[in-house]
């Protein structure tokens, strides 16, 4: 099949396409540089909302939360996903099926029946609600997706490869750590950051599964939402925007250099 | 000759490997999925769960006002998937159609846009479809319109916001199942003599199916409880299924009966997942983003 | 095997079944230390399954395994004195060849300076020395090879197991690769267990052949008698070509037979490991290069034939005789005047020494439920 950047439609469906897309993050950005608090008309450039920005408390807190329960529960998820990708593939055992259908019950039930559903049992077991309950909650519905892209990294793995290390004189645990894990780590680094993703856009299951004066950046947002969300907000998320976007840039010119 | 030979056991690797998420899932999807099933036959005082078996939320969920919510809520959901198919399936066509870089290019732009709050960007659009927002001004300065058009807080706003914030799990998946596709296929139909638009309706749109369905249920799943997406684009005034069930975890503190509507959720989607499944659908596909 | 050779891995009553598939059955193999043993089959044979119960990633269904008397068919591969060469070869991609070659001796915790050592040692032995910083994806497969190869001997393993080293090798790297871990091998006087479905290679490397055919072990032997002298039907079909008649014993006379085929009569000898009864049916087969032909009938003989084709194989003129009943005999030659002419109708006779006869395997079951039934063993 003959490759090429099709025609003059494909060109403007996709432009449209973008333009949709960016529209509000163009607008998201350009607000953030506006003298008026009310995000309706622009009406001057001005820098302050950043350095409000850097003075807004509560905002720079639940980031700050945020971040934290996005690490926390990222490094959750990916050990025990990693641990049971791997278990899974390489053992027969009974269950297995049932461990396989509940890993797709967070994935395929709709947010706010696991939101409610983790409310209710940290509710009955009298977990108290805050950042630890955040943790538990996001660390939930993240294990599936890390399994999933580990998996993916272990149908392609050649398992006469660990057969070999064990032939050679390690132990399980060892080969485990030396031979299958750095393999299968490309797997591991981005279920993780699909995990760490997911965990820091979260709004519904955070909204039922947080406790009084843990808010976490989209919780505040949310707040913010009724009564108006000012430019600082913008200008946080602008910077975040600018910090992902040099990362990817980075980390993709690392692979290139890698290979 | 009998001789008992010690089998050497996986047991301890097994149980290191397999048994923290075991326990995770059974403590945290299936007990709190059990344990709403529960809730459901349960009362309320109006203030806490009361404890007395009952099936008066089942029957609660047939009242007509909620029975408005659920006909608003699938109609918001269908478009949405409908609107996510027709934008999101040509476009990853496009994608899948270009050479490796642009893919490339193509799908890191795809992304950027969700490296951002999703509720920072609905409320970009906001300040976009607003009375005084962006769009009207810019229309009533160029003298298009006279008075400001109404856009924000009507059931389209809603569904803008939904398609904005789910066609990404149609792309993806529809991308997928186009670049896996057989270069060889497609060129085997244009040898035996068939246009563009027949190879298109006969060879790659069927083989491309599993992936519309799978983004599909991605999409009309999640869009049926996307409650902030009515608050902030609807205004309230578009009330989901997933306002509803918030409603009664929140405001009017009924679980039993929001726990009954999360069944209600949970037996729509096993028969779509069902479907999805005997019509040779892979749940590998849904896991995908 | 001469007595004084030592014993280094025993397989006793080793039977593997998977499900319903009984992959091994029954297996009893000794093999002796310095000795180049080679399991030959084809696919599905259960060769490759034994070489992996011998390396410890299968366990025996049922049976024990020695390695130097001591029982290891409970043990981990981590605890036998035996090193894999594996098919995929199963090099470690994320490291290089040092890395790769090393990766034995760090695990049993080797000096820094020996472990530098000794991997110059072997990489100089299979010639890859100044390949050490490269990685798995930029050698070749005879260089991946080599580099499988040195990463299990740099362990000095009592034996060596190499699963169809060669297999993804073109065939002019594959002749080359088997010359070289012949002479690896008498150099280092180290066990090879090899297994291959390749009977060319099992002829030119071996010390001993061990010949597997659904599980069972048909033959074990030196190259030279499992070509000459097959102990069953399946190992003369397998091993080289093969003219397979089966016949009737029709009458005794000292150590000659006569048989009797569907279309005449021939001659074979036996022997005192070999005897018949009358009317036992065997098999007779004769090498296509130890067929031979005349005008005339000779005593003995009364198989006639027609030269039905001929196709020149090298400098091998091959003829197919056709006989009476549809069989075909094949004939070679090396030379075109002994060769005969294409139509050409002849009588087909063989010296009796160039005959080997062989039991039935129906047979030997029947004698088997025989000796059953009458309370023997």
């Amino acid at each position: 099949m003959k490759k090429k950047n099709g025609g003059a439609f494909s060109r403007i469906f996709t432009a449209l396409i973008y333009l949709f897309l960016y529209l509000p993050i163009a607008v998201i950005i350009l607000f953030s540089f506006n003298t008026s608090k009310m995000n309706i008309v622009f009406e001057g450039f001005t820098l302050d909302w950043y350095s409000r920005l850097f003075r807004n408390d509560t905002l720079l807190e639940a980031y700050g939360n945020t971040l934290l329960v996005g690490i926390v529960s990222t490094l959750i998820a990916t050990i025990i996903g990693t641990l049971a990708s791997y278990g899974m593939y390489k053992y027969k055992f009974r269950g297995k099926r049932i461990i396989d259908m509940l890993l797709y019950i967070p994935v395929v039930i709709p947010e706010i029946v696991l939101g409610i559903s983790l409310l209710a049992i940290f509710n009955l077991s009298q977990i108290p609600m805050g950042i630890v309950s955040l943790i538990i909650a996001h660390a939930t519905f993240s294990i599936p997706f890390v399994v999933f892209t580990v998996n993916a990294r272990l149908s392609g793995f050649d398992k006469s490869v660990e057969e070999a290390a064990m032939d050679l004189g390690a132990g399980r645990l060892k080969t485990f750590l030396t031979v299958t894990l750095p393999i299968i780590m490309p797997g591991v680094v981005s279920g993780a950051f699909l995990a760490f993703t997911l965990s820091v856009d979260d709004i519904i299951i955070s909204f039922f599964t947080t406790g009084p004066g843990s808010n976490t950046f989209p919780l505040k947002v949310m707040e913010l939402t009724k009564t108006g969300v000012t430019p600082d907000v913008y200008a946080l998320s602008t910077i975040v925007l600018i910090v992902t976007i040099v990362l990817v840039i980075v980390t993709q010119r690392e692979k290139k250099n890698a290979v | 000759m009998s001789n008992t030979v010690k089998k050497r056991r996986n047991t301890i690797p097994l149980l290191t490997t397999v048994s923290p998420v075991a326990i995770w899932l059974i403590l945290l999807v299936a007990a709190p999925l059990l344990y709403v099933f529960f809730l459901s036959f349960m009362a309320t005082d109006g203030y806490k769960v009361v404890i007395q078996f009952n099936l008066d939320n089942y029957k609660n969920l047939l009242n007509p006002t909620y029975i408005e919510i659920y006909v608003n809520s699938f109609i918001i959901a269908f478009f949405t998937t409908l609107i996510c198919i027709l934008l999101g399936y040509p476009f990853a066509y496009i994608m899948a159609n270009s050479t490796k870089k642009s893919k490339t290019i193509m799908m890191i732009m795809l992304m950027v846009p969700f490296w951002t709050n999703s509720l920072i960007r609905l409320n970009g659009w906001k300040t976009i479809l607003g009375k005084t927002g962006v769009l009207n001004s810019i229309l009533l300065n160029m003298g298009v319109i006279s008075e400001p058009l109404e856009i924000l807080y009507t059931r389209g706003a809603v569904l803008l916001g939904m398609v904005y914030t789910l066609i990404p799990y149609m792309i993806l998946p529809t991308f997928a199942s186009i670049d896996k596709l057989d270069g060889t296929l497609l060129e085997a139909s244009s040898d035996l003599g068939a246009n563009k638009l027949h190879t298109f309706l006969h060879v790659t749109l069927p083989l491309t199916f599993p992936g519309i369905f799978s983004g599909s249920i991605m999409i009309f799943i999640p869009s049926l409880g996307f409650f902030f997406v009515s608050d902030i684009m609807g205004g309230g005034k578009s009330q989901l299924i997933g306002n509803l069930i918030e409603n009664q975890f929140k405001a009017a503190n009924n679980w039993p009966f929001g726990a009954a509507l999360s069944m209600m959720l949970i037996a729509l989607i096993l028969i779509m997942v069902t479907v999805y499944k005997k019509s040779g659908g892979d749940m590998e596909d849904l896991g995908v983003m | 095997m001469s007595e004084d050779k030592k014993p280094i891995v025993e397989i006793k009553g080793v039977n593997k079944i998977y499900g319903d598939n009984h992959v091994v059955h029954d297996l009893n193999l000794t093999v002796y230390e310095g000795e180049f043993l080679t399991m030959l089959g084809p696919s599905g044979c259960g060769k490759t399954t034994i070489l992996r119960m011998i390396g410890g990633f299968e366990e025996p269904s049922e049976g024990m395994i020695y390695i130097e008397g001591e029982r290891v068919d409970m043990k981990e591969p981590f605890q036998r004195n035996v090193n894999t060469v594996f098919q995929s070869y199963a090099l470690f991609p994320h490291m290089n060849i040092f890395q790769n070659i090393a990766y034995g001796l760090k695990m049993k915790k080797i000096s820094k300076a020996e472990i530098k050592e000794r991997v110059e040692e072997i990489l100089h032995l299979v010639q890859l020395n100044g390949f050490e910083k490269r990685y798995p994806s930029q050698l070749s497969g005879g260089q991946k090879q080599r580099v499988a190869i040195a990463r299990a001997l740099i362990n000095r393993p009592k034996v060596l197991l190499l699963d169809e080293p060669l297999g993804a090798l073109d065939l002019k790297l594959r002749k080359e690769m088997q010359i070289e871990l012949k002479n690896l091998q008498k150099k280092l006087g180290i066990t090879f267990i090899y297994v291959t479905h390749d009977q060319e290679e099992a002829l030119t490397m071996s010390d001993r052949i061990a010949i597997m055919n659904q599980g069972y072990l048909d033959q074990l032997d030196t190259p030279e008698n499992v070509y000459e002298r097959p102990a069953t039907r399946f190992v003369a079909d397998f091993i080289g070509e093969s003219n397979i008649f089966e016949t009737v014993i029709n009458k005794i006379s000292g150590d000659t037979v006569n048989v009797g085929l569907e279309v005449g009569n021939a001659l074979g000898l036996i022997d005192d490991n070999f005897s018949v009864n009358m009317s036992e049916m065997v098999y007779a087969c004769v090498r296509p290069e130890k067929v031979k032909f005349s005008k005339t009938e000779i005593k003995g003989f009364t198989i006639l034939g027609k030269v039905k084709e001929q196709i020149y194989v090298g400098n091998v003129i091959k003829s197919n005789i056709i006989l009476v009943n549809g069989q075909i005999v094949k004939l070679s030659r090396m030379d075109i005047d002994e060769a005969p002419k294409i139509g050409d109708v002849m009588y087909i006779y063989w010296d009796v020494e160039d005959v080997v006869l062989i039991k039935s395997r129906s047979f030997q079951i029947h004698n088997l439920i025989e000796n059953a039934r009458l309370g023997g063993d």
